[in-house]
């Protein structure tokens, strides 16, 4: 706990302090509190669009990636009510896209995965909507399958701001939402993406994948076969 | 409708980049205009644009997907949109769109072979007092029948331009039917601006105050905080009260005209017949809060207004009501920009309307900050509603104590409301606040009413039972729709028609909204089919619950709004479609079936499940 100076927050009951600036979600991870989340990564400028890290300040819900910490904030995250809704905005992720884990080479890697597996979801709940989405490998490296694309916008925030590149972008809206890249083609192997680019670690799901490594790591010995996704975030900082 | 040839693209693209500049601000006022002359936006236009305002060609891609006026692919050389409001399908509009259809030999949302004609739905285009309306190319025509879709068919066919179709196509009236202090009594533009000059901004925002002005788009945040909270933001940053109003540092006053809540038109009659009202509030606002550039962001709907605005900026100029030296007050500089949207309900959303204006997709932004101190390119902004401007101007003429004496204590002065539906006398109908449905519903004509849609679709879905509310903040805060059912109307296919346009508009950035309002439409569309079950109206209920409490913005947490209100109020209305009361799958086992029956030409009784 910090000094008597320091300000706090508490998050369900725990007494959480934080310093100017922070998010509650930052303040939380410092604190060893996991709060689920996907399009959120402390490396990055909080996005606040996946709600899996609501939580209810004083009665009221906000995202805590983007919510400033503040003095006194009563912050309520691991409830039952807040739990069940990460759930169901999960399963909605899910039934959005076309996530077959059994298939996928990212399973085990993945936190999408991760994060159903953590709030204890057992069935899709909602009927799929099966979209008909486009996968791209054009690109020698690389291999961009929209149908797991989660809308984080990760690759986005990481090819702007961290490669300075502005590979990819969001076009369409609502459901019709789409990751676009930065060729004229819209294939990705015009673009100038490269497979060490900060853009190529970022993605949660498997929609961007380096190709020809899917199963140096077999199933089964990957990150969330052996350790829970809160037990990782929250390790990352050691790592 | 052949690509346009690139030289041909680069006579069309360069007089509408030299008009717009290099500011990436103008990139979606850029797009239209491309959109307007090639019927889409070509591939190749994209990379120029992109070059031309040094942005990454990803970002101009993604604006063009954002809105739904703009196309990658091209739309018909006619682009024929009928709005698809419940009014207008309570006045036979789906019923005229396949009439239309099968005449034209299109079909609804494909592009003709010969690329002459697209048709298809669009949100609400705000002519539901006059509908059904659509939009030609981005021009209103309203009171559609068969004759006149006879006519514009043989329009199209003779492939005459827009500009040359019978004007009578195109009417748009005010419909005024009861006028009150806003609408009723003559206004002198610079009236209110020279009362301002003669108080002083610190009066006149004293003024404001004491009026309790409350905004008018529907959340009813008091107008003197939010101009004093714009105006504060500057001396919090600097660390140091400002004294001189007016110049510098910069602060933005912004008017919201994408008045896209379906129902809602009482704006464009503001605009049409007392723009000067508008201009003038903003002005004051201009001068109370310190900002020198205004905006008008106009909803792509009433484009046909724009000219008509921009002679009424451009006399207000000569008049001396706007640009440097404001009527003699050196120092007082102000001017007004419009910018036009092109189709996104969202954008009525003030922090999605500011990404709008910088030339982005219009996605709500993460609050806080809040536009008042990070607004338009991050510098404090004030945004009101149309009708907010026109009150304040009159509030600064008249003064406070005038406005705060009408309506009720925590609802001062009057409000319009659009009126459609079924009733004699649809229009624009102003009123003190703190009138009951009743009298409303008495004065307009309502025929046996039976629910009223008070606020569009995200507002309340008021009972028969509660015809004595008022409209008020304390009891129905309204932004100014005022749908009426009577007793034969089906209420599920008014919710159901609400579900269908949350979705369509929702933006896509946040997950609840996105899948949830999906979720909506896909539920509500087995139950209309005959498939639903108990179970689904527990779903329902359950969507509305996650929409509500984890979405983004007030889109997606009033996009619930139509279906918990009718599952509340007429639960009738859903059981009576209910198939089964046990589990349904949504699955049409027999429909699947379809595909095989006309390939091997079967329809017999063993050809069905």
């Amino acid at each position: 706990m910090g000094t008597f100076m320091s300000k706090t927050i508490t998050i369900d009951g725990q007494v959480v302090p934080f310093k100017e600036g922070q998010t509650i979600m930052d303040a939380a991870m410092a604190a060893d509190v996991y709060i689920p989340h996907l399009c959120h990564n402390p490396e990055f400028t909080p996005h606040g669009s996946c709600k899996l890290c609501t939580v209810k300040v004083n009665g009221r819900n906000v995202a805590s990636c983007t919510m400033p910490a503040v003095e006194g904030q009563q912050v309520l995250s691991d409830t039952l009510e807040l739990n069940d809704e990460r759930l169901s905005l999960t399963q909605m992720l899910f039934v959005e896209g076309n996530h077959i884990c059994p298939s996928c080479e990212k399973s085990g890697n993945c936190q999408l995965q991760a994060v159903a597996y953590y709030l204890g979801m057992m069935s899709p709940h909602y009927n799929h909507f099966y979209p008909q989405r486009e996968v791209d490998a054009s690109h020698p490296d690389v291999l961009l399958d929209r149908n797991r694309c989660i809308y984080c916008e990760l690759c986005v925030r990481a090819s702007r701001d961290v490669d300075g590149k502005n590979v990819f972008g969001l076009s369409g809206r609502g459901i019709g939402s789409t990751l676009v890249v930065n060729s004229a083609s819209g294939l990705l192997g015009d673009t100038n993406l490269a497979a060490t680019d900060k853009a190529m670690q970022v993605c949660p799901t498997g929609a961007l994948l380096k190709k020809r490594q899917g199963f140096t790591v077999p199933i089964g010995q990957r990150i969330f076969d052996h350790h829970t996704i809160k037990d990782v975030q929250l390790g990352d900082k050691h790592e | 409708m052949q690509q346009p040839e690139s030289s041909d693209l680069s006579r069309i693209l360069a007089p509408v980049l030299a008009r717009h500049g290099k500011d990436s601000a103008q990139l979606l006022q850029i797009l239209r205009d491309v959109q307007d002359a090639c019927h889409h936006i070509p591939a190749e236009a994209i990379d120029q644009i992109a070059a031309h305002l040094d942005v990454p060609r990803v970002t101009v891609e993604g604006v063009v997907g954002f809105y739904s006026f703009l196309s990658t692919q091209p739309v018909g050389q006619y682009r024929l949109l009928f709005s698809n409001n419940i009014t207008d399908q309570m006045l036979g509009k789906d019923d005229l769109l396949k009439y239309l259809c099968n005449k034209l030999w299109v079909e609804q949302g494909r592009v003709s072979e010969d690329g002459l004609i697209s048709v298809d739905n669009t949100s609400c285009t705000g002519m539901c007092d006059q509908g059904p309306a659509a939009l030609i190319n981005g021009w209103p025509l309203t009171n559609l029948d068969q004759n006149r879709l006879d006519l514009i068919a043989e329009l199209i066919r003779s492939q005459k331009p827009v500009a040359e179709w019978p004007p009578m196509l195109f009417e748009v009236v005010d419909n005024i039917c009861r006028t009150d202090v806003l609408l009723g009594e003559p206004f002198t533009p610079g009236a209110a601006i020279k009362q301002v000059l003669a108080r002083g901004a610190k009066e006149t925002l004293a003024e404001m105050d004491q009026s309790n002005l409350r905004g008018r788009g529907g959340a009813g945040f008091k107008t003197a905080s939010k101009w004093s909270f714009c105006h504060a933001a500057i001396a919090e940053e600097e660390g140091s009260v400002i004294c001189d109003i007016g110049g510098n540092p910069e602060r933005f006053i912004v008017c919201n005209a994408d008045e896209g809540e379906p129902g809602t038109f009482k704006d464009r009659v503001l605009l049409n017949s007392h723009a000067d009202l508008v201009f003038e509030g903003m002005t004051v606002g201009a001068r109370v809060v310190g900002a020198s550039k205004g905006f008008l962001y106009l909803r792509g709907e009433y484009r046909y207004l724009l000219e008509k605005l921009e002679g009424v900026l451009k006399r207000r100029r000569e008049a001396g009501l706007l640009g440097d030296n404001i009527l003699g007050q050196a120092g007082f500089s102000f001017d007004i920009e419009i910018h036009l949207g092109a189709g996104a309900y969202i954008c009525g959303e003030e922090s999605a309307l500011i990404e709008s204006l910088e030339g982005k997709r219009g996605r709500p932004r993460n609050r806080p900050p809040f536009p008042v101190t990070h607004g338009y390119k991050g510098r404090p902004t004030v945004v009101d509603n149309v009708e907010t401007f026109a009150c304040s101007a009159r509030i600064a003429e008249k003064g406070g104590e005038w406005f705060a004496a009408m309506g009720t204590a925590q609802s001062t002065g009057t409000k319009l409301l659009s009126i459609s539906g079924d009733v004699a006398r649809p229009g624009i109908y102003e009123y003190p606040f703190g009138v009951t449905l009743r009298q409303i519903l008495d004065d307009c004509g309502a025929e046996d009413p039976y629910a009223v849609q008070v606020s569009g679709p995200s507002g309340v879905m008021v009972s028969w039972k509660e015809f004595d509310r008022k409209i008020a903040f304390e009891d129905l805060p309204t932004a100014g729709a005022f749908m009426v059912f009577k007793r034969s109307r089906d209420l599920f296919q008014a919710a159901r028609n609400f579900a269908h346009f949350f979705a369509h508009e929702s933006c896509g950035f946040c997950t609840p909204c996105r899948v949830g309002t999906q979720l909506q439409k896909k539920i509500m569309d087995k139950i209309g089919s005959g498939h639903g079950t108990i179970c689904d109206m527990e779903e329902l209920k359950r969507l509305g619950f996650i929409l509500k409490s984890m979405s983004h913005c007030g889109l997606g947490s009033s996009a619930a709004n139509p279906m918990l209100d009718a599952l509340e109020k007429f639960p009738d209305v859903f059981e009576r479609k209910l198939k089964a009361l046990a589990f349904e799958p949504a699955f049409d086992l027999d429909g699947a079936l379809e595909t095989a029956r006309r390939i091997t030409g079967r329809d017999d009784e063993w050809a069905h499940l």
